[in-house]
């Protein structure tokens, strides 16, 4: 690897990513959530992603550099990483003071809730930072672990029966997972010390080092170490607590997860391929990784035909994207790892949008089940709008990014020999879209309560809207009515029998007689929840991703050479 | 110390702390089991504090204290605490295998462990690297405890048991992965241990007791 020049761009820039979340977690610690600061979060994310930018063309000019007693480096798949988390941080911290107040209104959290969650998620942030500019192995597990420790907290956070065991699940799991590459790491720091030239567990000695690591060590300590950090990217068979964790956890914070979080994680697998294909050769990382990667895809195929809970559905989505990234680099060819990270970072701002607009469908509609929301193009049309386009994102739909890179994927499949493999795959992505628009197109499309508006009413239409939009919030009445711990299924239980009255209702009666009901029965604080219809800071954050996805699906611009160099370090070609 | 006797001892030290991990799957009693937990702490702080005095290194002894105060004396403190509180004694009713099996397991795992971690001693002799298999087992025997018992607490147990053999490992492959991750790394078992201790805690808010057979909200 090249020495970073003198004249190189300013290497306290890397501190910048880990500390600016940190001073952002500090003014939300001393200060809290107010009016006042409710847009440092947004600002934090944005100074990362300004950052990540800057040193992406640091690196692109002039190499990749050290920093912080060589414990933080820097290269083209770092900064590519950088990036990443900055554009996913900053989609989510945009859409979260609305999300924020508008569960506040709703009473399901209060102002200790909403600063421990803007906290936490700035500490987050700069955890998963410190991830990807870690010099070497033992720093990347420091903070990969922590980032569990900290969003154990962020989905627990409601406290009700699902949230505290999703959290559960979620640490348990994932601490054992990061256990397993706890124990590869100090196996392959063994193997390293019995080298000619005894080696730390930086990523640039143990590349170095790697061709005279002792195959036998080192074979257990790759096969630990990727199973143990594909657990926290949510990679069968230890993904159980993915679905979980990322339907329960609130929606700014499933983004992040969902985005970027298992993002990061793959990061470190990617790094660990380097160095097993080094030391032994390209087969045994790649068995493997087909393994993992088809095992994955298969169950998030099964469990999303028939899924009923749509924020269940994107996690078993996050699922087989992860798995379509450790097919790609399971290929390992130049053209995989470019669509590989391209794919990470469509996958993020596609992902990441459609976990916003889920939290908004929750918030409008007050259930999570597929089947009890519909006609939402009629009664959200921009929300709507941008959950189908999100939905098309994530099915690799001309023109995002994720169609050039699934197309890149398949075609480095085909090209490397792995024909059967490729062609499994390639029928289970197919299964998936297509459960994926079904359940899509039923919440967004079909007829909504308020069809039985006559159209010659155009005048009352639109408060026929509004109402119809009350009385569904009726229906998530009994959520906060039965207190902070009440479990969801209860409340489920209870909503077909009011909705179906209150539905009886609306069909039969002429709307004059409908109001009254439905300003009777809809006296709680959601009527207000419901009517704020307009168009919000998320429906902005959403657009701004999806348009960027469907941007880089047609030019990289000036990410080019930064995913040509990122990849060349993964690769390991000039 | 003479190789024999530091051979000698460290064999008896790796011995007590494989022991200890089967005394785990044998008992029931949450309280016996988090007994036998810090006898294994005190086992392990041993074991690194044999190491330190073999290779004669004061950092390493350090080390040594910061082991037997953080695995045989907060760790068992925190989960006496946590049983505790949830009032009457708790015993693991119903594994999901039996003792007996679960014996027959242990033997079976740790056979497994010296079959797998035959290149680790080849890698570098020495009686050190010998111990390996032993950590190892106690790491599957820790993932087995993980997989198989049913109170949240057993499980905790186990992820700590992995833990203790992880560390172990970590130990006789010698060499220190530097005081930053040693340190990072015991911050982070502690931290996970406090997670879960209040997510229990919460859990019993929310379900009554704390089997984890109730943990059914999250399905497909």
């Amino acid at each position: 690897m090249t020495n970073s020049p003198m004249w190189g761009w300013p290497a306290w820039l890397m501190l910048l990513p880990v500390l600016v979340p940190l001073l952002g977690a500090l003014v939300f610690g001393v200060l809290g959530w107010r009016r006042s600061t409710r847009w440092v979060g947004a600002v934090s994310a944005a100074c990362v992603l300004g950052t990540a930018l800057a040193i992406a063309a640091g690196v692109t000019a002039s190499g990749p550099q050290l920093a912080f007693f060589s414990l933080l480096r820097v290269d083209a798949l770092s900064a590519f990483l950088l990036i990443v988390i900055g554009a996913v941080a900053l989609i989510s911290a945009v859409a979260t003071p609305r999300y924020l107040a508008v569960e506040v209104e709703a009473g399901r959290a209060d102002e200790r809730d909403c600063r421990q969650m803007v906290l936490l998620v700035q500490v987050f942030l700069a955890l998963m930072a410190l991830a990807v500019l870690a010099a070497g192995l033992g720093v990347l597990w420091v903070a990969m672990e922590a980032t569990t420790i900290v969003t154990a907290f962020l989905v627990g956070q409601r406290r009700g029966r699902a949230a505290v065991e999703a959290a559960w699940k979620y640490v348990v799991i994932c601490s054992t997972g990061i256990a397993l590459a706890l124990l590869g790491t100090f196996l392959l720091n063994f193997a390293a010390q019995h080298t000619p030239l005894p080696t730390g567990l930086d990523w640039v000695d143990l590349v170095a080092a790697a061709p005279h690591l002792d195959p036998g060590v080192t074979r257990i300590a790759a096969a630990l170490l990727i199973v143990g950090f594909g657990t926290k990217a949510g990679l069968a068979p230890l993904h159980a607590w993915l679905p979980d964790a990322h339907s329960q956890a609130p929606a700014p914070v499933s983004a992040l997860m969902s985005g970027v979080l298992i993002s990061v994680a793959f990061y470190a697998v990617l790094r660990v391929k380097v160095i097993a294909d080094a030391a032994l050769g390209p087969e045994f990382a790649r068995a493997l990784l087909v393994v993992l990667a088809l095992a994955s895809l298969t169950l998030a195929a099964s469990l999303m035909l028939a899924q009923r809970d749509y924020k269940r559905l994107l996690a078993y989505s996050s699922i087989e994207n992860m798995g379509l990234l450790a097919l790609g680099a399971a290929i390992g060819s130049p053209l995989a790892i470019a669509a590989v990270l391209l794919h990470i970072l469509g996958h993020g701002l596609a992902k990441s949008s459609l976990f916003l607009g889920a939290g908004r469908i929750l918030q409008v509609t007050g259930t999570s089940r597929i089947d009890r929301v519909r006609g939402l193009a009629a009664r959200e049309p921009l929300l709507a709008g941008c959950f189908g386009f999100g939905v098309l994102a994530i099915i690799a739909f001309p023109p995002f990014a994720l169609f050039a890179s699934e197309l890149g994927m398949a075609r480095a499949g085909f090209d490397a020999g792995l024909g059967w493999q490729m062609t499994a795959a390639l029928l289970l992505v197919l299964v998936i879209a297509a459960s994926l628009v079904n359940h899509t197109s039923r919440m967004l499309l079909g007829a909504p309560v308020a069809a039985v508006a006559a159209p010659s009413e155009a005048a009352a239409s639109k408060d026929t809207v509004v109402d119809a939009a009350g009385l569904e919030a009726v229906d998530l009445a009994p959520v906060p009515a039965a207190g902070p711990f009440a479990a969801p299924p209860v409340a489920v239980r209870t909503l077909p029998a009011r909705s179906a009255v209150v539905s009886t209702v609306a069909v039969a009666s002429p709307i004059p007689a409908v109001s009254p009901i439905a300003i009777e029965v809809a006296a709680g604080p959601t009527v207000a929840d419901a009517r704020r219809s307009r168009p919000g800071a998320e429906i902005y954050a959403m657009g701004g991703a999806l348009l960027s996805c469907a941007v880089l699906g047609l030019t990289l611009g000036p990410l080019g050479p930064l995913l040509a160099q990122a990849t060349a370090v993964i690769t390991r070609t000039p | 110390m003479s190789t024999a006797l530091y051979t000698q001892l460290l064999n008896l030290v790796a011995g007590a702390f494989l022991l200890t991990a089967v005394l785990i799957l044998w008992r029931r009693e949450l309280t016996a089991i988090i007994d036998v937990f810090a006898l294994q702490g005190v086992a392990l702080a041993a074991l690194v504090g044999i190491i330190a005095v073999a290779e004669g290194s004061a950092e390493l002894g350090a080390v040594a204290v910061g082991v037997l105060i953080l695995r045989a004396g907060v760790l068992p403190w925190v989960l006496r605490r946590a049983a505790a509180s949830a009032g009457v004694v708790q015993r693991e009713t119903k594994p999901l295998v039996n003792v007996v099996s679960s014996l027959l397991a242990a033997a079976a795992l740790t056979l497994l462990a010296y079959a797998v971690s035959q290149p680790l001693v080849e890698l570098a002799p020495s009686p050190a690297t010998h111990a390996i298999p032993v950590g190892m087992a106690v790491v599957l025997i820790g993932f087995f405890v993980l997989v198989t018992r049913r109170l949240a607490l057993s499980q905790l147990v186990g992820f700590l048991l992995l833990d203790n053999g992880i560390t172990a490992v970590g130990f006789l492959t010698a060499t220190g992965v530097g005081l930053i991750v040693e340190l990072g790394v015991s911050l982070d078992v502690l931290l996970v241990v406090l997670v879960l201790q209040v997510l229990k805690t919460r859990m019993r808010e929310a379900f009554g007791a704390t089997d984890l057979d109730e943990l059914r909200e999250l399905h497909d």
